[in-house]
């Protein structure tokens, strides 16, 4: 069958079985493999991409039940060499060691900062209950929650133009 | 690599729509909705479904509202997320069992697309909505061709991952009868954040006057069904609340239910905290009905 979905803006189309999972669907697609395949059984999601916003395990959805919709991945978050304050928070609280549940930490976080934009500070809980769909072998989640409050933290500042201001560790 | 075996796909764009492709197609096709059951069962052969109608687009299934008197229920379309469920002020005012299980279920990112019905539709033992709708007596309304039939809960779940939903038919609804007094609350101990329950226990009480007149009681992941508690009901209905009472009722529980020993624990265990559970769900449902939860 023939598929179409919006992935980070660009129309991808492809003629696919309907039993290809998103996941797939993706990571197939020319240079976007940063979405990482992991358990494939939607516990470690490290699958983790927006759909229409939501973020979603894209192991265990259809690529054919996102014909029409809007797929957003890692790849999306870096805009002209400027990361994404998650990214920048990752960067400044080393929340990444080996990397792989990180993009989907990221989208994860992306998605909590785009929904909570404008309320009260996130707390720990909020942060840590956001990110429970994930899986990390590496950090402990200590410093991945520690970059999520980063990146909530200077998003205003960030998004604004100006520039990510120096961060004593 | 974990792939479901080849099906065709349909995407149904209303619910007769869709009800015409499961007469048409019979035992070999499936509704697929949030498919956090299915696929992970499609991908472990555990299911072959040739035909798979996406139901996503009908939104006309996703709400939550309350019909008026004089018989007021709360309506739950089959398609409503778990999300959407966790969230309801409604749900939250009437039933916060409901919120008790979706802090509970899976996690945020699966609780995006999982829906009721195929939580309900699913029959898996574990799960936690099953015992929710048993404890609170939720009816499920399916729908065929050219009728519709609402059946209590004790009548939808025939067996493990069996429903009353037949060949041609689908569950479009779930409604909650509302009666003053009540009281709700779910309990659940799991092993690990987003796992499946060890057990978990849903029990909603109706106060009046300090008189328990109804009670619902229904347990997760300590049989092949969801376990309704009937004995137990029966114990406290025209009874003042108290300990005792309460203790007695998670006895019973721990008599009735029927646990097999798995990596969760062994039987013993299981039938102790499905009587702890029990206890905890009706303390905490009591004090709702009374407005006294600290």
């Amino acid at each position: 069958m023939e598929v179409s979905i919006t992935v980070n803006g660009e129309q991808v189309s492809r003629e696919i079985e309907p039993r290809q999972l998103l996941v797939h669907f993706i990571r197939e697609t020319p240079g976007l493999t940063g979405t990482h395949w992991g358990c494939d059984t939607s516990n470690c999601g490290a699958c983790v991409v927006l759909m229409d916003g939501k973020p979603i395990k894209s192991c265990t959805t259809l690529a054919a039940m996102c014909e029409g919709h809007e797929i957003r991945t890692v790849e999306s978050l870096e805009v002209d060499g400027r990361l994404d304050p998650v990214q920048q928070g990752f960067h400044e609280r080393h929340a990444l060691q080996c990397g792989f549940c990180t993009p989907g930490m990221l989208m994860t976080s992306r998605a909590l900062l785009d929904e909570r934009a404008g309320g009260p500070p996130l707390t720990e809980l909020e942060i840590r209950t956001a990110i429970s769909g994930g899986i990390c072998r590496c950090t402990g989640y200590k410093n991945i929650v520690s970059a999520i409050r980063w990146a909530a933290e200077h998003e205003a500042a960030m998004t604004s133009g100006s520039s990510a201001p120096k961060e004593e560790v | 690599m974990q792939t479901p075996a080849s099906f065709d796909y349909e995407r149904a764009t209303s619910v007769e729509g869709a009800i015409a492709s499961l007469h048409r197609l019979g035992s070999e096709a499936r509704i697929i909705a949030g498919g956090h059951s299915l696929l992970p069962m499609m991908k472990l052969r555990l299911a072959s479904p040739e035909h798979l109608i996406d139901i996503n687009d009908l939104t006309e299934l996703a709400f939550i509202r309350e019909t008026d008197p004089p018989a007021p229920e709360i309506r739950i379309g089959a398609l409503t997320r778990h999300v959407d469920l966790l969230r309801s002020e409604l749900l939250a005012e009437h039933f916060p069992l409901f919120a008790d299980a979706e802090q509970v279920i899976a996690d945020p990112v699966v609780r995006n697309r999982g829906t009721i019905g195929g939580s309900l539709c699913q029959a898996d033992a574990a799960e936690d909505l099953s015992a929710v709708c048993t404890a609170i007596g939720a009816k499920a309304v399916i729908r065929g061709t050219d009728s519709e039939r609402v059946v209590a809960m004790d009548d939808f779940h025939l067996g493990p991952y069996m429903t009353a939903v037949g060949e041609g038919e689908m569950l479009t609804e779930v409604r909650l009868p509302l009666r003053p007094g009540a009281g709700s609350a779910h309990e659940k101990v799991e092993r690990r954040a987003g796992d499946w329950a060890i057990a978990a226990a849903s029990a909603a009480v109706w106060i009046d006057g300090g008189t328990i007149t109804a009670a619902g009681i229904a347990l997760s992941a300590v049989g092949l069904t969801t376990i309704h508690l009937t004995r137990a009901q029966e114990l406290l209905r025209g009874q003042a609340p108290s300990a005792e009472l309460f203790a007695q009722a998670g006895e019973i529980a721990s008599e009735d239910c029927s646990p097999g020993a798995d990596g969760r624990g062994p039987i013993d265990y299981k039938r102790h905290l499905a009587g702890v559970l029990t206890k905890r769900a009706l303390r905490r449902a009591t004090a709702r009905a009374l407005h006294q939860e600290a």
